[in-house]
């Protein structure tokens, strides 16, 4: 019990209750020897609960926000326990009852808590083996498991169920050993694809989201929002909103606000308050902000340096210098950010739509001024996260509120609020001078980032000479306009920076096969002797039925691929470009994936899938339209996400690797997407974008100015 | 102005005393206590509040109150006809027709009106009934596959 630390004693004592808990407890290392850099939990890391009636209750710190995580972690411990899907019950994201968790991104859950979760369910079963061992009086090794029933090997009527284990016990066990992981030749659960648990009740309307919550005595908060970030309120004038019945006002600090039990009426009584706004003079917009960002991010910061830069550029065939810019993309989950907060009896009960309840509650706490352990994030369903909800200031703002009014208080935000206060994806810029030698072979690779951080801008071609530079990302200036880089927040967006660093890098291969005359297919693997990356390839190209041509072909065929997340992921794509409209239409893309050992095959080509989707959005439209620290986008009117018509046929290939861990899936195949459609677009009409999204202007002044294949270095 | 609005609402008759200017989103959210129609950006430009007046799909965001007296009004908990799934949600199921499932009442009812006006659409007529439904997650093949399995097995609202 005392190792349970950073658990709710009291809590935990109710989640004991009666039957057998197991928890484990290893050190980070022996769990994640690959990712020891990451925070993780050193007291215990996983725990489940066998109950009396055989159901086992399981505690994740991860969310459910359509990732499918609450379906791969029930397999995950219901294979290594040895029981039935069905009698597997997960809690998820609760901060009093679940392990310590980070939070739930990086595709990160398989990959990392996966392990802790595998080995705990793999120690119960140890446990409980060894109960049944003592009880029918035979050695534990004369004992098999299945659907949770322990039985002697051969005499099948021997037997009991860890119901009847667990009945009249009240055992925890604490356990420091690493377990031994089923293989995957002795999966039952792991590797195949049972339907999602979350599916009947998000079909029927029962899946509940932090904004479905409802406590008696609740009001509805409407906060007065600035008409741009760093404006300062010159004036408030409440005294309208006072005499509307029902309405409570709230002025604390930078914190205004109205409440009713209507939301509508709440909506109401802020457009009666009267607010005059002093905005800074912030001339940034999306067209001057690349400059912006060179001039003001930190200065680059070696990844990589390898080789002698100056001798490959002077030794080289061609030489290619190329700048490549991305805009601000907002998250924009179909779910605006919302909480529901109680404070009673000095203690904080939070509903969040978080990926992070555990460093959510740490803000609530601070913000309110309480022992973190007085406070307690539930987290319900999460109508989509991709980043966005590791920002929670909606919780904050409930909290306070709640604090404040001593009512319960539900903040839901607006669409328009939603926008405003969007962690954006950053505009950055990627600059690359690169080099052939009269073979074809790249010999220098000089690359800098600025904004989006290295991720995925790992070299995994066979360059000698190279130099991989990047600046940080998520630079927020609080010292106002003109001096920060941003405008306004920024944060992790899906697989961050990753979108921008592959389109760059897979882009830049692409002109040098073009200059080399070479099909971008076999350039890529004439460049590359990685070979589970070639793999991944050859698989897509199988798929895909590749021919080889160099570029621009006329086909409208391309071929992008990254690693990301631990996983190998190759696209390819057939586009039609309407050169007169400048229209780009999709109709087929094969993504081929090697994410290690599978947990749900049908899970990850859903991940897959929505992945190429969602990456149709920052390709060919998404960019935030602002004007200083002023976001002009406040609605899908004029911030348009991809569509049912855009969405072409999308085939996925998960290529075997069953010797290595499960990797990270929720972001790899995104990360290509733009890519494979620049390379695309260049194959089918011989012109080439180096901004992102391609909108269909953009794609008819490329074509108009004949922008071809090769940029070279005067 | 305060009116007494009768309906029915998920087949059951319905009264409700109120404002009859209110919007039909929040009162089914609040008033009624029907979460499953969901708020997405309150313009009518997403679908996530989508539910059925009749057999029509209507924006329940940008419908006021008074426009339901004396209609039938369906939302997602009514979907399911006396306790046995409707064949679009054992669809959705089936094809995975969802993840963070924030869309999916609206998606589903949406798709209901659709195959009730148009029992065996072709895709292209799917896709353009669907069309102002938005799903961020990027579910749309699937929910494409969902709503032609639905069309197969004969699926009238």
């Amino acid at each position: 019990m005392s190792a349970a630390a950073g658990i709710d004693r009291r809590r935990f004592v109710e989640l004991l209750g009666g039957g057998v808990v197991v928890l484990v407890s290893l050190r980070p290392s022996e769990l994640l020897a690959q990712n020891r850099d990451r925070v993780y939990p050193e007291d215990v890391n996983a725990y489940l609960r066998i109950d009396p009636d055989g159901k086992v209750t399981v505690f994740s710190g991860k969310i459910e926000m359509g990732q499918g995580v609450m379906t791969s972690q029930a397999q995950m411990a219901a294979e290594e326990l040895g029981v039935a899907l069905a009698s597997v019950t997960m809690v998820l994201g609760d901060t009093d009852q679940c392990p310590w968790d980070r939070g739930t991104f990086g595709s990160l859950t398989t990959r990392m808590f996966g392990p802790a979760l595998r080995a705990a369910a793999a120690q119960a079963r140890a446990v409980l083996v060894g109960m049944a061992a003592r009880k029918l009086g035979v050695p534990k090794g004369k004992l098999v498991v299945e659907d949770g029933v322990v039985s002697v090997a051969g005499d099948r009527s021997r037997r009991v169920t860890y119901g009847e284990l667990a009945r009249g016990q009240r055992i925890s066990r604490l356990i420091g050993e690493k377990a031994v992981l089923r293989k995957v030749s002795e999966f039952k659960l792991m590797g195949r694809s049972p339907k999602r648990l979350d599916g009947r009740e998000k079909v029927t309307g029962q899946a509940r989201y932090a904004a479905d919550i409802r406590v008696p005595g609740m009001l509805h908060a409407r906060i007065l929002r600035p008409p741009a970030h760093e404006a300062v309120a010159a004036k408030i004038d409440l005294s309208a909103a006072r005499t509307l019945p029902g309405v409570t006002v709230v002025e604390r600090d930078d914190l205004v606000a109205v409440l009713h039990e209507d939301r509508e009426a709440a909506a109401r009584a802020l457009e009666a308050v009267h607010a005059e706004w002093k905005k800074p003079d912030d001339p940034r917009d999306p067209e001057n902000i690349f400059d912006h960002v060179v001039k003001t991010s930190p200065p680059p910061q070696e990844q990589l340096n390898r080789g002698d830069l100056a001798g490959a550029r002077a030794a080289a065939a061609r030489v290619f210098e190329t700048t490549y810019r991305k805009g601000y993309v907002a998250h924009a989950p179909m779910e605006p950010h919302a909480a529901l907060a109680q404070v009673k009896d000095g203690k904080a009960t939070v509903w969040a739509s978080t990926q992070t309840p555990f460093p959510t509650r740490d803000r609530v706490a601070e913000a309110l001024e309480l022992d973190a352990k007085n406070v307690r994030v539930i987290t319900p369903y999460v109508g989509g996260g991709f980043g966005g909800k590791s920002a929670d200031r909606q919780a904050v703002e409930a909290a306070r509120l709640a604090q404040i009014t001593g009512r319960p208080v539900q903040v839901s935000w607006t669409r328009a609020e939603e926008f405003f206060y969007d962690t954006f994806d950053p505009a950055s810029v990627v600059q690359i001078v690169s080099a052939i030698d009269r073979d074809g072979k790249i010999t220098l690779w000089d690359y800098t980032v600025y904004a989006a951080g290295s991720r995925s801008a790992d070299l995994f071609y066979d360059v000698p000479n190279a130099r991989i530079r990047s600046s940080g990302r998520t630079v927020y200036g609080k010292a106002g306009a003109g001096k920060s880089v941003h405008p306004f927040a920024v944060g992790p967006w899906r697989a961050p920076g990753a979108n921008m660093n592959v389109f760059a890098r897979e882009s830049q291969i692409d002109v040098m096969a073009a200059a080399a005359r070479a099909d971008p297919l076999e350039f890529r693997l004439r460049n590359t002797s990685d070979a589970r990356m070639r793999k991944v390839l050859q698989a897509a190209a199988d798929a895909f039925g590749w021919k080889r041509a160099p570029g621009p072909s006329g086909q409208g065929r391309a071929v992008a691929c990254s690693a990301d997340a631990g996983s190998d992921v190759a696209l390819m794509a057939q586009v039609k470009v309407d050169r007169a409209s400048g229209k780009v239409k999709v109709s087929r893309i094969v993504v081929a994936q090697d994410m290690g050992t599978v947990v749900n095959p049908d899970g990850a080509k859903m991940q897959m899938e929505g992945s190429v989707t969602m990456g149709l959005g920052y390709t060919f439209a998404e960019e935030l339209r602002f004007r200083g620290g002023e976001i002009l986008d406040r609605n899908f009117d004029s911030y348009e996400l991809p569509r049912f018509s855009w969405v072409p046929s999308i085939e996925t290939v998960l290529v075997k690797n069953d010797d290595l861990a499960p990797q990270g899936g929720g972001e790899p195949a995104i990360v290509a997407t733009g890519a494979v459609m620049a390379n695309a677009v260049f194959d089918a009409v011989g012109a080439r974008l180096y901004r992102l999204p391609m909108t269909p202007d953009r794609v008819k002044q490329a074509i108009a100015e004949g922008k071809g294949a090769v940029q070279r270095s005067a | 102005m305060k009116t007494s609005i009768r309906f029915r609402l998920n087949g059951r008759p319905t009264t409700l005393d109120t404002d009859d200017a209110r919007t039909l989103l929040w009162v089914l959210r609040g008033d009624l206590a029907l979460t499953g129609t969901k708020y997405g950006c309150g313009e009518g430009v997403c679908g996530a509040c989508t539910v059925m007046i009749g057999s029509e799909a209507v924006r329940s965001c940008q419908t006021a109150v008074k426009e339901i007296q004396g209609k039938d009004v369906t939302t997602i908990e009514g979907l399911a006809a006396g306790g046995a799934p409707h064949p679009l949600q054992e669809a959705f199921i089936d094809q995975g027709g969802f993840q963070c499932g924030y869309c999916t009442s609206g998606m589903l009812m949406n798709a209901a009106a659709l195959l009730h006006k148009r029992p065996h659409p072709s895709r292209a007529e799917i896709v353009e009934g669907m069309e102002g439904n938005l799903c961020r997650c990027g579910a749309h093949q699937r929910i494409l596959a969902a709503i032609e399995q639905a069309s197969r097995a004969g699926a009238r609202s």
